[in-house]
């Protein structure tokens, strides 16, 4: 990876239409470059959002890459609901990993304003099954809620510690300039916002937003002619799961290179208290980047939380603590900047917004800058920054965890 | 001889604009899908019936809740079998929001239900219950509308004990 660029992600942008999110996204990126990165050298793009509802325009891809001067290049959209933009960074590391191309563009974007927020809960829901599960109620909250619940009953977890992680997010975000949430928030508050659906309060779940967001790929020999600290793609890894979290199975845990099997001989899995798809996705990618243990070789994580209890069961597959673990391990502080094992140093979608085709992309810009130690250039501040990263992972996630992808850069 | 003063009659009713500048409207696209349950349609027949019905893999012995027409292991056909009436709560959650078309509903209980001897679980509304009494665990049955809307909504779940 060579670049990155984020827009300021916002509830609405009326002043400003997809192409143009995308068009800043772009230029940013290729302003980090100094010059050295022009439209001509690049060979193709993947481009990603979504919903064609909130979009309301079919093939919008097309528009985009016509706009950024990309054509006839090669194009494709990716689309995967919420991991949109993880698979859309996916899409384009095979790209060049592949040697289709020595240069890919990676961008995508969400323009979630067009509607009220019921209508887009109701655009998000379609994303689950429209016989089965949508006729019920039509709320993605209220899955992640049932998740949480057995998550709650099964390992003794709380909403006090859920609670944590959205303090520690919308902390961090208070020193992110491209967050759409920059206010603290202190454990009270989040005890004393609207309930939702048991146990999600408001400040437990990310809000609908706009935004683009553009990851630069290229091969090794185009990035060290463009770029001055271009970072590697380690590994990547993905993994999928039911559509309907009612079909998931009851059995034995996968485990990483660093569990044993008796740490979880009583726990039926994944059941509905956790991500398969991301267990498998951590299982490719440290096989891919040759990570024996994810605890001391990745310092930084931009992990999917669209709840908060999300972020918990995600420490979990990806195995920075133990299945069961997440809620003292979030309590105790160890995923705060400055803990040992970093989580949203950016102040992740609760803070930063969840722009769907664009916030996995958002998640690698992140990841690109903690491993090029340039958080304080683009942030205008260190304070996210994390110390000594050799290491930054993003996890893009899909429905109630049907799709997940992980993303491993690593500084050279 | 052309009339010298040719125009369009003046429109009066719309669309209102939502703001001058940027320019935007109120755009309204609706569908009337011919809404298809296929192979499953099975299962919705059964709940005019009073009957809950699941699908059953008898080369892999597994049973799934919520119907599927092939094994997800082996990927053979499976076979309809009848569910007991009465199961479990595998979890919970009341809504108190939700996407446009329920939001009347609101606060409604949403339940996933396991049953003897199933493999996999049922998502569907808990109804009459209240928050101090749920619990994972608690037995619960099936209801059925009389009145049929020919959805999953045909079937809810009271509390049994």
């Amino acid at each position: 990876m060579i670049s990155g660029g984020i827009t300021k992600f916002a509830k609405s942008h009326p002043d400003k239409s997809f192409r143009v999110m995308c068009k800043e996204a772009f230029d940013t990126a290729l302003a980090d470059l100094g010059g050295k990165l022009t439209v001509d050298k690049i060979d193709g793009s993947v481009i990603s959002y979504f919903s064609d509802h909130f979009t309301r325009q079919l093939k919008a891809g097309a528009m985009v890459q016509d706009f950024l001067g990309l054509c006839p290049k090669p194009n494709v959209r990716s689309e995967g609901g919420g991991a949109t933009g993880g698979l859309c960074f996916q899409t384009a590391w095979q790209a060049v990993a592949s040697g289709r191309m020595d240069v890919c563009a990676a961008i995508g974007f969400e323009t979630m304003g067009t509607v009220e927020t019921w209508k887009g809960n109701d655009f998000i829901a379609l994303a689950s099954d429209t016989n089965f599960d949508y006729p019920l109620g039509g709320f993605y909250s209220g899955y992640y809620a049932m998740m949480a619940v057995r998550h709650m009953h099964e390992f003794g977890t709380t909403h006090e510690q859920m609670a944590q992680v959205a303090v520690k997010n919308y902390g961090n975000a208070v020193h992110n300039p491209f967050a759409q949430h920059r206010k603290a928030v202190t454990l009270k508050d989040v005890d004393n916002s609207e309930m939702i659906a048991y146990p999600f309060r408001r400040l437990d779940i990310c809000v609908m937003s706009e935004g683009a967001a553009c990851c630069i790929l290229a091969s090794e020999e185009m990035a060290e002619k463009l770029c001055s600290n271009p970072i590697r793609v380690a590994g990547v890894g993905s993994g999928s799961d039911t559509m309907r979290m009612a079909d998931r199975p009851h059995g034995k845990v996968p485990l990483l290179p660093h569990e044993k099997a008796s740490d979880y001989k009583d726990l039926d899995y994944p059941g509905i208290h956790s991500f398969r798809a991301g267990r498998a996705a951590a299982i490719e990618a440290y096989k891919n980047a040759g990570i024996t243990d994810p605890r001391q070789e990745i310092q930084a994580w931009e992990l999917h939380d669209a709840y908060t209890c999300s972020e918990l069961q995600q420490y979990e597959d990806v195995g920075i603590c133990k299945y069961g673990e997440s809620g003292p391990f979030a309590a105790a502080g160890h995923t705060a900047i400055k803990g040992k094992n970093p989580v949203n140093p950016s102040g992740g979608l609760l803070a930063c917004g969840h722009p769907v085709g664009a916030t996995g992309l958002m998640q690698m810009v992140f990841c690109f800058w903690q491993c090029q130690n340039t958080i304080a250039k683009h942030f205008g501040n260190p304070h996210c920054q994390v110390k000594k990263v050799k290491r930054a992972a993003g996890y893009s996630h899909a429905g109630t965890g049907t799709y997940i992808t992980i993303s491993i850069l690593e500084k050279p | 001889m052309a009339n010298k003063t040719t125009k369009l009659p003046e429109k009066t009713d719309g669309p209102w604009i939502t703001s001058f500048d940027p320019l935007a409207q109120k755009w309204t696209y609706s569908v009337d899908y011919n809404a298809n349950y296929h192979e499953d349609s099975p299962f919705f027949h059964a709940l005019g019936k009073g009957k809950l019905v699941g699908s059953a893999c008898k080369k892999c012995n597994y049973k799934y809740a919520t119907p599927r027409s092939y094994c997800m292991y082996c990927g053979k056909k499976t076979e309809w079998f009848d569910l007991p009436l009465e199961g479990a709560i595998h979890s919970w959650t009341i809504c108190y929001f939700s996407g446009e078309p329920y939001l009347k509903d609101c606060p409604f209980m949403l339940g996933l239900i396991e049953f003897k001897g199933v493999d996999t679980l049922f998502m569907t509304r808990l109804v009459g219950v209240d928050q101090k009494d749920i619990k994972i665990g608690s037995k619960v049955k099936a209801m059925f509308h009389r009145k049929k809307t020919w959805s999953v909504n045909d079937v809810y779940f009271v509390k049994s004990d």
